[in-house]
C-alpha cells in the first residue's frame, strides 16, 4: 500500500474515530428538536387535527408543502450521482456517497408525511395493497396510491443504490478494526474479499442501478405533482406539473447537496477532496437548473393569465399581487434573480457564493411547493367558500424538527460510515491502464468493434 | 330499480332564512363547534346559505344560494380517495361517504369544486342535555374523518325499506330530506330523476334551470332554478 492511499483512509476513516464533546451535544440538540416535533405529531394525534392551522376549505397546508418539498431534496442524490457515473465524469468521486445519503434520508423523512397529515394515521396501511379477509383494495385510481408505490420503490432502489459502493469500504474498516466494529462491519461488507469476480460484479450492479433509477427519480416527483394535477383545482390542474416538479426537484436537491458538502468540508476538514471545482461544476448546474426554474414557472404563469379562467384568474392575482405576493417575489428573487448574479458571474461563483445562493435556493424551493398548495385551495371556484390559512405551532414545530433530523441523520451516517467512498477515490487516483481503456471504449459506443 | 335521488332548488323562492342549515345539524348530528373554533374555520355545515351582494349602494339586492353536496354523477371526490371511503352508489346514485373507511387524506374535500366537504378536527362534543336530542339513525362522526351531506340517506333507506315491505315502487314526495321539509317558501324539492314523472324531473328539465358550475364536467343532481331579468 502506498503512502498516498494509506494517507487517503487515514483522513476519510478519521470521524469513525473518537468524538469530542461538541459532536455529542451537537447531536443531543438535534435530537431535542427531533423529539420535539415527534411530541408535536403525538399531540395533533391525541387532541385532533384541530391543533394545526389546517381548516375548511384548505385542507392541505404545511405537512403537504414539507411532504413535496423533502421528496424534492431527494432528488439530488440520485440524479447527480447516477447520471455522473453513466457519464463517467471523474470528478463525481468524492460527491456521489454525499448525494446518495441525501436521497435516503430526505425519502424516509419525506415519506413520513403522507402518515402524518392522515386524520388517522394508525390506518395508514389502508394505503397498502395487502390481502386481507374483508377482500377491499385500495383505489388504485387514486394518486395518493401511486405515490404509495413511487415511494417504496424509489426509496429501495437508492438505499440499495446508496448501499453497493459502500461494500468495499465496509470491508476496508473490518480490516482495520477490532472486537464488536469488526463483526457489524464484517456483516455489512457481506463477504467482500477484493477478488476480480466481485469488483466485476460490483460494476454491473453498479450500471444497471445507475441506469434503472433515473427513470424512477423522473417518475418519483411526476407522481407527486399528480397529487394535484388530477385535481380539478385552480391551478393545480396543468399539464405542466410533471416536468416543472421534476426540474424543481433536481434544483432543490442540488442546492441541498451543496450546503451538505459545504458543511462535510469545514466540519470533517475535507478540503483535499471536496475542492472548489467540485462546488464551481456542482454551481454550474445549479445556474442552467434556476434557468429552467424560470422558464418552467414563467410557462406556467403565462398561460394561466392568457388563460383567463375566472377561478384560475384568481389564485393568479393573489399570488402575484395579493396576499401572497411578498412571498411569491422573494421566491423569484432567491430561485432566480441571486442564483444568476452569484452563480452568472465567475468571480462571485465561490464556494461561499454556491453556499449562498443554495439556502436561498432551499428556502425558495420550499416556497414555492407553499404558494401551489395554499393559493389554490383557499381561491377555488365558488367565492363565498374562499379561505386563508396560517399554520399554528403544531405544523411548524413537525417542519423545524424535519430539517434537524436530516442534519441529524446526516452526522450520524458520517460518524459510522466514510462519507467519501474510498475506494472510487483510490480507483481515481490511480486508474489500472485497462480499466481506462475499457471505459474510453464504452463512452465512445465502440463495445461492439 | 335503481333510483337517481336528485334535488331542485328554486332561487327566486329562497329567503335565506337558514331553516334547512338548522334542521340538518339536527337531522344528522352534526356538531357546532363554538365560536373560537368556528374562526378558526371548523364550522360544519352540510347545507350553507351562499350570500352575494348585486349592485351599489344604494341599489343594492342580495342574493342566497343554499348548497349542499351536488352529488355528482361525475365526481372529483371518487377517484382521488385511496380508500374508497368516498363511493359511488349504484343503489342510489348518491356520492356515498363510509366513515369508517376513511383515513383523514382530505383529498376529496379538496378535489371538490363546491367546498361541501367537512373534516372532523375533534372528536364531537354536546353540552348536556343536548347528547340526548341526537338523532338514533344517524351515525356520530369520529375525529379524523370527513363528512358531507348525504342527501338524508336514512330517511331515504327507511321509504325504500317501506315500499319494498308494501311491495311497490317510493312515491313521489314520499322520502324529504330534513332541509326540503323545513323550508318555509318551498324552494327545496326533493325527488327521483329516474323517474320522468317526479316532480324533480319536471324541474331538472325546466328552461329556469342550471346546474351550479356545469362546465366542470360533474354531472350535479342539483338543479338551480332561476327567472331571467329582463332589464
Amino acid at each position: 500500500m502506498s503512502a498516498n492511499e494509506d494517507r487517503l483512509s487515514a483522513t476519510l476513516l478519521r470521524p469513525l474515530g473518537r468524538s469530542g464533546v461538541l459532536w455529542y451535544a451537537f447531536v443531543a440538540f438535534l435530537g431535542t428538536i427531533v423529539a420535539a416535533g415527534l411530541f408535536a405529531w403525538f399531540f395533533q394525534m391525541w387532541r385532533g387535527f384541530g391543533v394545526t392551522g389546517i381548516r375548511w376549505p384548505v385542507y392541505w397546508g404545511f405537512l403537504i408543502t414539507d411532504f413535496v418539498f423533502w421528496i424534492g431534496i431527494s432528488h439530488a442524490g440520485t440524479l447527480i450521482s447516477a447520471i455522473l457515473r453513466l457519464v463517467n465524469a471523474g470528478w463525481r468521486r468524492p460527491v456521489t456517497r454525499c448525494a446518495e445519503v441525501i436521497t435516503a434520508f430526505a425519502l424516509m423523512i419525506g415519506g413520513l408525511f403522507p402518515i402524518i397529515h392522515l386524520g388517522k394515521p394508525w390506518l395508514f396501511f389502508w394505503l397498502v395493497p395487502y390481502p386481507n379477509q374483508r377482500l377491499i383494495w385500495p383505489n388504485f385510481r387514486s394518486p395518493l396510491v401511486w405515490d404509495f408505490f413511487a415511494i417504496s420503490t424509489y426509496l429501495t432502489g437508492s438505499l440499495l443504490f446508496l448501499f453497493l459502493p459502500m461494500i468495499p469500504d465496509f470491508a476496508l474498516v473490518r480490516d482495520r478494526s477490532t472486537g464488536m466494529t469488526k463483526k457489524i462491519y464484517g456483516l455489512l461488507a457481506l463477504g467482500w474479499r477484493g477478488t476480480t469476480g466481485q469488483w466485476h460484479r460490483l460494476e454491473v450492479a453498479m450500471q444497471i442501478m445507475a441506469i434503472a433509477i433515473i427513470p424512477v427519480a423522473v417518475s418519483v416527483h411526476t407522481i407527486v405533482s399528480f397529487d394535484f394535477s388530477m385535481a380539478p383545482v385552480p391551478m393545480w390542474h396543468s399539464t405542466i406539473f410533471g416536468p416543472y416538479f421534476v426540474a424543481g426537484a433536481i434544483f432543490s436537491g442540488i442546492a441541498g447537496l451543496i450546503i451538505a458538502m459545504a458543511a462535510l468540508r469545514s466540519v470533517l476538514k475535507l478540503h483535499e477532496y471536496l475542492q472548489p471545482i467540485h462546488f464551481e461544476n456542482l454551481g454550474k448546474l445549479l445556474l442552467t437548473m434556476s434557468l429552467l426554474w424560470g422558464y418552467f414557472t414563467f410557462n406556467e404563469r403565462l398561460t394561466a393569465w392568457y388563460g383567463n379562467g375566472t377561478s384560475e384568474i384568481n389564485t393568479f392575482q393573489v399570488t402575484q399581487g395579493g396576499s401572497f405576493a411578498p412571498l411569491f417575489w422573494t421566491m423569484v428573487l432567491v430561485n432566480f434573480v441571486l442564483p444568476i448574479l452569484i452563480l452568472g458571474i465567475r468571480r462571485f461563483r465561490t464556494i461561499t457564493g454556491c453556499v449562498i445562493a443554495s439556502i436561498g435556493i432551499v428556502i425558495g424551493m420550499w416556497l414555492e411547493r407553499y404558494l401551489i398548495v395554499v393559493p389554490s385551495l383557499a381561491h377555488k371556484y365558488l367565492p363565498y367558500s374562499w379561505g386563508t390559512y396560517s399554520p399554528r405551532p403544531t405544523e411548524i414545530l413537525i417542519t423545524v424538527a424535519t430539517f434537524a433530523a436530516m442534519i441529524l441523520l446526516y452526522t450520524l451516517f458520517a460518524k459510522f460510515i466514510p462519507i467519501i467512498s474510498i475506494w472510487e477515490m483510490r480507483a481515481g487516483e490511480h486508474p489500472a491502464e485497462d480499466l481506462i481503456a475499457a471505459a474510453e471504449r464504452r463512452r465512445l459506443g465502440e463495445t461492439h468493434a | 330499480m335503481a333510483h337517481r335521488w336528485g334535488m331542485a332548488v328554486d332561487l327566486d323562492r329562497c329567503t335565506g332564512c337558514g331553516a334547512c342549515v338548522t334542521a340538518c345539524h339536527a337531522e344528522n348530528n352534526i356538531p357546532t363547534v363554538g365560536e373560537l373554533q368556528a374562526s378558526r374555520g371548523r364550522a360544519m355545515h352540510w347545507i350553507r346559505v351562499e350570500r352575494y351582494f348585486e349592485g351599489e349602494f344604494p341599489e343594492v339586492s342580495m342574493k342566497y344560494r343554499p348548497v349542499m353536496c351536488q352529488q355528482c354523477d361525475a365526481a372529483p371526490c371518487e377517484p382521488v380517495c385511496p380508500t374508497y371511503a368516498s363511493h359511488h352508489s349504484e343503489e342510489t346514485g348518491l356520492n356515498a361517504q363510509i366513515y369508517n373507511r376513511c383515513i383523514g387524506t382530505r383529498y376529496c374535500a379538496n378535489a371538490c369544486p363546491y367546498n361541501v366537504r367537512f373534516f372532523d378536527f375533534f372528536n364531537p362534543v354536546w353540552d348536556k342535555p343536548l347528547h340526548l336530542q341526537l338523532n338514533p339513525d344517524v351515525s356520530i362522526r369520529e375525529v379524523g374523518v370527513m363528512e358531507k351531506c348525504t342527501f338524508c340517506v336514512q330517511r331515504i333507506t327507511a321509504a325504500t325499506i317501506t315500499a319494498e315491505a308494501e311491495k311497490r315502487e317510493v312515491k313521489d314526495g314520499e322520502v324529504k330530506p330534513a332541509c326540503v321539509q323545513s323550508c318555509p317558501s318551498k324552494a327545496l324539492v326533493f325527488g327521483d330523476l329516474a323517474d320522468p314523472e317526479s316532480e324533480v324531473s319536471r324541474l331538472a328539465e325546466s328552461p329556469r334551470g342550471s346546474k351550479l358550475l356545469e362546465d366542470l364536467g360533474t354531472a350535479p343532481k342539483v338543479t338551480y332554478l332561476q327567472g331571467v331579468e329582463h332589464a
